[in-house]
């Protein structure tokens, strides 16, 4: 395109063409730059910083075995990286954020997939209701969700598990095996309705005479689900499925707010938990290195899972 | 088309094969009332328990209220004021500290991306590409983790704790941008940009007074999109900010139920169904706007 202009250009008489290149240029870096300095300041600097400081770490000085001495920030080559790899914690936080991946963000996306193809079936009359109630969740912020479910899991208070036992189910959603299933319950009560809507959207988007030529070839409505808006909200539902596991790798709010009901849970159950509390020094080693050495070695791990996602999209296309 | 008041077709004017059977219509409509009771229950039972004491929320019925409807306002009162007893009175602050921090980085941010949306999609420029490619790839960063290494740039700058430590980083939205180029490559003509220029309108005259007005229902999407986003973040007010009157009510509502002697739960309900409420309040008035924001996102993406 700017070749094309820019031959047009050398010809005599044409200079405007060229000033008009060049005016392209300068306003579109104009509207960009108040984003990119913003962006730069946000992300391209902390991503920098926070690779150079995972070298670092703060140790004693000149205090002998009692510290005593400042602290100074010296360099320490990998230890810090070693450090997180070769941490039980650290692993352990890992495992149970992909186990949380596996299970809560296929049942969210096939939930959210199937209520949005029922909603804009001709199964229901009054959907505005559903779809209101379904969403409602996604406006209350995920601490406060987390704080009310976390009442509704309480045996003294919780409706829920009186009902249960009433009825002979004892349940302790604080034991250690449903701890993880109960903080998935939270994070599906809050995003569901918000995809199940993304999902409605792509439905929407659906050209009608498709439907129209499949009912003259006599097709049922399920067939048309499953034959025609299947197909068409995929791309939409493998998009919202990568985005859950990015979102779920960082699994912080549920189980930060969990804690204050259950000692059970550690200062590094997750990996986002486990940074946060390194870098704020509840845990040990800690500061900024091994936090930044923490946070670098998560974003790899989230980059090598999407990468394997889409990997795995393309194989199964084939 | 909103989606909320789309109306499905009536379902007289399907051929035979297409209709439902009655019975499954009527398992349909059981399992999507169950699944409403599921996604309201939480919330129903949120407002019951913020007219409730300790001692009632062990002792009574659990799914209705303990006073009679004659004492429900005094109740409500009770609990209100232990409410702003437990925040030190400081409640409303954490809300307008909320709205400040959300209303402040959503305008900041919108503006940004829709420039840069808009100056990306209509102009050609050296290292667009690159630009692009940066800001898309980190989409799919994990967006949390970037909060320890702003905090410990911001405490470096001596910045942290305060209100421009939520409000930087909250104005920055990746998603933002799409939706703004998005939204710029289909609803902004050329030829009437062509046509503004052979007028002789300057860059920013075309812009403020032609595109930006072109664009306001984008600009609604990526306003309210950065308003939840910021009003829901948890982390970043955690690592940032230290002193109590600066707290957004998210951290403040946390901040109290992590107190070791904390044990009045139906104020905190009080103060939960309270702080949400502005939420709510904008998604419902702006609704038309953000889902056709939506529909955008899913079916580009």
């Amino acid at each position: 395109m700017s070749a094309t202009r820019r031959s047009s250009a050398a010809r005599p008489g044409r200079a405007g063409r060229s000033d008009a290149v060049k005016r392209a240029e300068r306003t579109g870096w104009a509207f960009m730059a108040p984003f990119g300095i913003l962006f730069i300041v946000v992300f391209i600097i902390p991503i920098i910083y926070a690779i150079y400081s995972s070298f670092f770490q703060d140790v004693a000085s000149g205090g002998g075995a009692y510290g005593g001495g400042t602290m100074v920030n010296k360099f320490v080559g990998l230890a810090n990286f070693r450090y997180v790899v070769t941490s039980a914690a650290f692993w352990s936080g890992i495992g149970r954020v992909l186990i949380y991946t596996l299970i809560q963000v296929p049942i969210m996306i096939i939930a959210a997939l199937a209520l949005a193809m029922v909603l804009d079936s001709y199964m229901v009359k009054h959907v505005t209701p559903f779809r209101l109630g379904y969403f409602l969740p996604y406006a209350i912020p995920g601490v406060v969700a987390s704080i009310i479910w976390v009442f509704l899991y309480n045996p003294q208070i919780s409706p829920i598990v009186k009902g249960l036992s009433s009825i002979g189910i004892t349940v302790d959603f604080f034991a250690g095996k449903v701890v993880l299933a109960s903080m998935a319950n939270i994070t599906t009560w809050t995003f569901t309705g918000y995809n199940m809507l993304i999902f409605l959207a792509a439905l929407q988007a659906i050209p009608h005479d498709l439907y129209e030529a499949a009912r003259i070839d006599g097709a049922t409505g399920l067939q048309i689900a499953l034959h025609i808006k299947l197909p068409n909200v995929r791309g939409a539902a493998l998009l919202a499925m990568l985005l859950s596991i990015i979102g779920t790798i960082q699994l912080f709010n549920e189980p930060q707010v969990m804690q204050t009901a259950d000692p059970g849970i550690s200062n590094s159950f997750t990996p986002m938990m486990m940074a946060m509390n390194t870098s704020r020094g509840t845990l040990t080693p800690k500061g900024n290195g091994p936090a930044s050495a923490i946070a670098i070695v998560m974003a790899l791990i989230a980059g090598v899972l999407a990468f394997l996602y889409a990997w795995i999209e393309r194989k199964v296309n084939e | 088309m909103s989606i909320f008041h789309s109306k499905a077709g009536s379902t007289q004017e399907l051929p035979r094969s297409m209709r439902p059977s009655h019975l499954a219509k009527i398992i349909t409509v059981a399992v999507l009332i169950i699944t409403l009771i599921y996604f309201l229950f939480p919330i129903y039972w949120a407002v019951i328990a913020s007219t409730k004491s300790p001692s009632q929320l062990i002792g009574s019925n659990g799914i209705w209220f303990a006073s009679s409807l004659k004492d429900l306002p005094d109740a409500i009162a009770t609990n209100y004021s232990k409410l702003l007893g437990w925040t030190h009175a400081r409640f409303w602050q954490w809300v307008a500290n909320s709205l400040i921090y959300s209303g402040v980085s959503a305008v900041i941010g919108t503006i940004v991306s829709v420039m840069a949306g808009y100056g990306t999609a209509k102009f050609n420029f050296r290292g667009k590409g690159i630009a692009m490619a940066v800001v898309m790839a980190s989409l799919l960063m994990p967006a949390a983790l970037m909060t320890i290494p702003q905090y410990s740039i911001f405490q470096a700058l001596h910045l942290d704790n305060t209100m421009l430590s939520i409000i930087i980083p909250c104005s920055v939205s990746p998603f933002g941008f799409f939706l703004g180029r998005v939204y710029a490559q289909s609803s902004v003509p050329t030829e009437l940009l062509e046509a503004a220029r052979i007028d002789g309108a300057g860059e920013a005259r075309i812009f403020f007074t032609i595109v930006l007005r072109l664009l306001a229902p984008a600009m609604v999407t990526i306003f309210l999109f950065l308003f939840v986003a910021t009003w829901n973040n948890f982390l970043l007010p955690l690592m940032m900010l230290s002193s109590e009157g600066l707290y957004p009510v998210t951290l403040g509502l946390y901040g109290m139920v992590s107190l070791p002697t904390f044990n009045d739960r139906g104020a905190l309900m009080m103060g939960a169904l309270l702080g949400v409420l502005p939420v709510i309040i904008l998604f419902l008035c702006l609704q038309r706007f953000w889902q056709a924001g939506l529909a955008a996102g899913a079916v580009k993406g």
